[in-house]
């Protein structure tokens, strides 16, 4: 008897649970404040809705853009990029002077500045922050080591000593000339930390961090939320002017789109460029352009044949009609490529050519390379979409059929994305399509990273070797004379033009959209946005 | 009965082994090297070196899988390789989002699939028995992607009633106590919070209840008809018990049990199946948890994430099975 009571019970209670849970959602419309509004209680809220999470919040210790995102926001850097390019400015680093040798930098220091937690920020700030990379190895802070070289008293190591010369002076000397040092030094992993908290935290410095920025550390919910609200002490006067901005994950597309249409959200990143008419009919949005620092590209492994023929390659360009795929899958929004760099890198070569679209040319050079007939070859499709690809597959679908009027067949093969950068990367592709976003604004970023042979096995996935090349690029790096450096890389793009390793196709423009509450709004080319400025209505 | 249970968690002990085995042999056996996938496209050969020894990716697979088993006994479940905090801390909160909106989804589809399912085996072939079956019908069909998105744009781009994603109102966040939000509204007092977790409930919970809705209202139906054609049923009628009385008390008793066990699986789907659904509604869960440690191969994640969720599947079968005996006093566990 007792068992049937329990039953009924539970039964009852479901029903009542579920009525009243029907009455409290449907019933009053949107009372809790949801959407719409963007400020509670007088605050100045900034939602900001992107993709994915943060790895880690301790920026020396990451490579993912998503945690560049936040962390910009909450530390400063020596020197700072220009607001929509990557041109040098102050930063922490009131003014610096180079020794001719390019060995010696001499950095002033802004004074009056603190951290977070009170910490003062001066020369010994910056000195324990380089002590603390150097100290680490390649698995802890992965970019230290890709920007200078090594660790500690390592042969590659291009830092020989940071030293503070007085309160707010540092001296960093260099055991070689590094050209692209300074814009190194801006990129957002080497934001200057609290050494108080660093040194407290330990490893759990990356949930709790602590720096000079505009925004402080408020609150972390995994896969959910980071919050981060103003540094009322910011040394720079009338910023940041949000209360709090809040940094929300909402990985699908179009739900972001829909969370923005609804006002859940302020901001919404990674908007799809068939999005992007939905957005400018919309009274209430506005659509920001990020200005492009990527390139996508059909990558030609040149170690396999057929495409261990130059003709072949230089065929490969002639068939590919790159304006319409632009055209059709990047809705206009983006710029053609013939260089593997974008022309707002310096040392861009105009007067380069591109390869015209011509079959007919294609097909000549096909012949010359003994294959009149065409011939059969795997095409490697992206199965994700990337900031320089929109739509990996709909691109290789494109790709396919203008190759097949040059009579070669492509069979499009794809892979997970993690398999697909693995096998690619052990050249095992015929052709691949992939792309780069750079790090710094520096040509040495592009070419040296994507193009030489020291980087073949890792981000040379064409495995092109070229001598001629590699002379250039390895003078490149560190010749301190800007317009000599740029002659330099003029030159080593039209080798690669020659050579055509790549068939170039764009330079996407990746786009972002925002209510138009929203005031001054700087989209960075680098991908992380600094904040400081930005208002809301 | 304690006997019964004993024994069902002693069965435990080889299952769960055996599914940590088959688990770390596939997530091995695919290809894409975590050190490459963490430090991404940007990182240098030296750097991915570095990392796969300090991951202990370069020691045989063994040596790989007996120290995961030794840190499992000792409750360790191991460090998230991109996250490098311990997994056993990192999933709480993940469980508790997918706990919260996997019962809310299961108590949609019992009581509405249950009575949907009655009333269409009490009215046979009436309207609202085509209606319901219908609806069923496109429930089990339809893609919860689509769906979701629809329900986006109606009830929150149009009518303006529901938010679209997340699980709370980010502008007047909850205080975490729990990571139960419902649970920890209510420890607070606080009705209005309670009100706003509970419509981000709404879109998703919905979304995720469709398909055992339906599953479970086609069930009940069926389960119901054959039960009503039984002697002890007529018997019932006959003697003037009220129909409600005995649609509800008589038949209903004996028709759950096979119903029950839909329940139950379905219930452990949900568990697996919210991915989609958690994706959608940007719900930070467990689904998502472990869809994204597979995009980034990390391996500690991925197998204490199948882990636990293969775990709770087995748990609640279990219950599933004592509860017939709570319907059906005829069961006996021997």
């Amino acid at each position: 008897m007792g068992k049937k009571k329990i039953l009924s019970l539970a039964f009852l209670m479901l029903l009542l649970l579920s009525t009243a849970l029907y009455g409290c959602s449907g019933g009053d419309s949107g009372s809790d404040g949801e959407g719409g509004d963007s400020e509670s209680g007088g605050e100045k809220v900034l939602i900001f809705g992107r993709g994915g999470d943060s790895v880690s919040l301790d920026p020396i210790s990451v490579t993912d853009g998503e945690s560049f995102k936040v962390t910009k926001n909450i530390f400063d850097t020596l020197i700072n990029f220009g607001e929509q390019d990557t041109e040098i400015e102050a930063g922490l680093a009131s003014d610096w002077q180079a020794e001719e040798d390019g060995l010696t930098y001499t950095f002033q220091l802004q004074e009056g500045v603190t951290f977070h937690d009170g910490t003062d920020f001066n020369a010994e700030a910056v000195v324990a922050n380089f002590d603390r990379w150097a100290a680490g190895d390649a698995d802890q802070f992965p970019y230290y080591k890709s920007m200078f070289g090594g660790f500690g008293d390592e042969e590659e190591h291009v830092i020989e000593s940071v030293e503070a010369t007085g309160d707010y002076e540092v001296v960093i000397k260099l055991k070689r000339p590094q050209a692209p040092f300074l814009k190194n030094l801006a990129m957002s992993p080497f934001g200057i930390a609290s050494p108080t908290a660093f040194e407290e935290a330990g490893e759990s410095f990356g949930d709790n961090p602590v720096g000079t920025g505009p925004f402080q550390f408020v609150e972390w919910k995994r896969n959910d939320t980071v919050t981060i609200e103003k540094f009322d002490d910011y040394w720079v006067d009338g910023e940041p002017k949000l209360d709090q901005v809040v940094f929300r994950a909402i990985p699908d597309n179009s739900a972001r789109l829909n969370a923005l249409l609804s006002g859940e959200i302020d901001l919404a990143d990674g908007i799809t460029p068939s999005d992007s008419e939905t957005i400018e009919n919309e009274e209430n949005l506005q659509l920001f352009e990020r200005p492009s620092m990527n390139v996508g590209y059909l990558g030609l492994t040149t170690t396999r044949e057929p495409f261990d023929d130059p003709k072949v390659r230089q065929a490969m360009n002639h068939a590919i009609d790159r304006q319409a795929i632009v055209d059709s899958f990047f809705e206009g929004r983006a710029e053609v490529a013939k260089n593997p760099m974008p022309p707002v890198i310096s040392g861009y070569n105009d007067s380069i050519e591109g390869y015209e679209y011509d079959p007919e040319k294609a097909k000549e050079l096909l012949a010359e390379a003994g294959l009149e007939d065409g011939f059969t070859m795997e095409l490697w499709a992206m199965p994700v979409p990337r900031p320089y690809m929109p739509d990996g597959q709909k691109v290789a679908e494109a790709i396919q059929s203008d190759l097949g009027e040059v009579g070669i067949t492509a069979e499009i093969v794809s892979y997970e994305w993690a398999t697909y950068l693995e096998k690619a990367a052990a050249g095992e592709a015929d052709a691949f399509l992939l792309g780069w976003t750079g790090d710094n604004g520096d040509a040495d970023n592009f070419l040296y990273v994507l193009l030489d042979q020291d980087n073949i096995g890792s981000n040379n996935y064409t495995y092109y070797e070229k001598q001629e090349l590699h002379d250039l690029l390895i003078e490149a790096q560190t010749e301190v004379d800007e317009d000599a450096r740029n002659e330099l890389y003029m030159q080593a793009q039209e080798i690669i033009h020659e050579d055509a390793p790549w068939v170039p196709l764009a330079h996407s423009t990746p786009l972002l959209a925002g209510g138009t509450n929203v005031i001054d709004f700087k989209a960075h080319p680098t991908g992380s946005d600094k904040l400081a400025s930005v208002d809301l209505e | 009965m304690l006997h019964y249970i004993g024994q069902r968690l002693l069965q435990l002990i080889p299952v769960l082994l055996g599914m940590t085995f088959i688990v770390f042999m596939i997530i091995r056996a695919i290809p894409g090297d975590p050190a490459q996938v963490i430090l991404g496209q940007q990182a240098s050969e030296e750097a991915i070196k570095a990392l796969r020894t300090s991951l202990g990716l370069d020691n045989p697979w063994y040596i790989q899988y007996f120290d995961y088993l030794k840190g499992l006994v000792t409750g360790d479940m191991g460090e998230s390789l991109r996250t490098r905090s311990p997994v056993s801390e990192e999933i709480w909160p993940y469980l508790a989002a997918t706990f919260e909106l996997s019962l809310f989804a299961i108590i949609i589809a019992v009581v509405i699939g249950i009575n949907a399912g009655i009333i269409s085996a009490w009215f046979q072939n009436s309207w609202f028995d085509y209606l319901a079956m219908i609806l069923a019908l496109i429930g089990v069909s339809m893609p919860i992607f689509w769906l979701g998105l629809m329900n986006q744009w109606i009830f929150s781009i149009e009518l303006g009633i529901l938010p679209t994603t997340g699980r709370e109102n980010v502008r007047d966040p909850i205080d975490n106590i729990t990571n139960f939000y419902v649970l920890d509204t209510l420890i607070q007092g606080d009705f209005n919070q309670l009100a706003t977790v509970l419509k981000h409930l709404v879109l998703p919970g919905t979304a995720l209840a469709t398909i055992p809705m339906a599953i479970i209202a086609r069930m009940t139906r069926s389960s119901m008809l054959e039960v009503m054609r039984s002697d002890y049923v007529r018997t019932a009628r006959a003697k003037g018990v009220k129909m409600f009385w005995v649609v509800y008390k008589h038949a209903l008793k004996n028709a759950i049990i096979p119903v029950l066990t839909i329940i139950g699986l379905q219930m452990g789907l949900l568990l697996g199946g919210a991915i989609l659904t958690e994706t959608i509604f940007g719900w930070p869960g467990i689904g998502r948890y472990i869809y994204e440690a597979i995009g980034f191969r990390d391996y500690p994640v991925i197998q204490s994430g199948i882990l636990v969720v293969a775990f709770i599947f087995v748990m609640i079968n279990l219950i599933v099975d004592l509860l017939y005996g709570l319907v059906d006093p005829r069961i006996k566990y021997d």
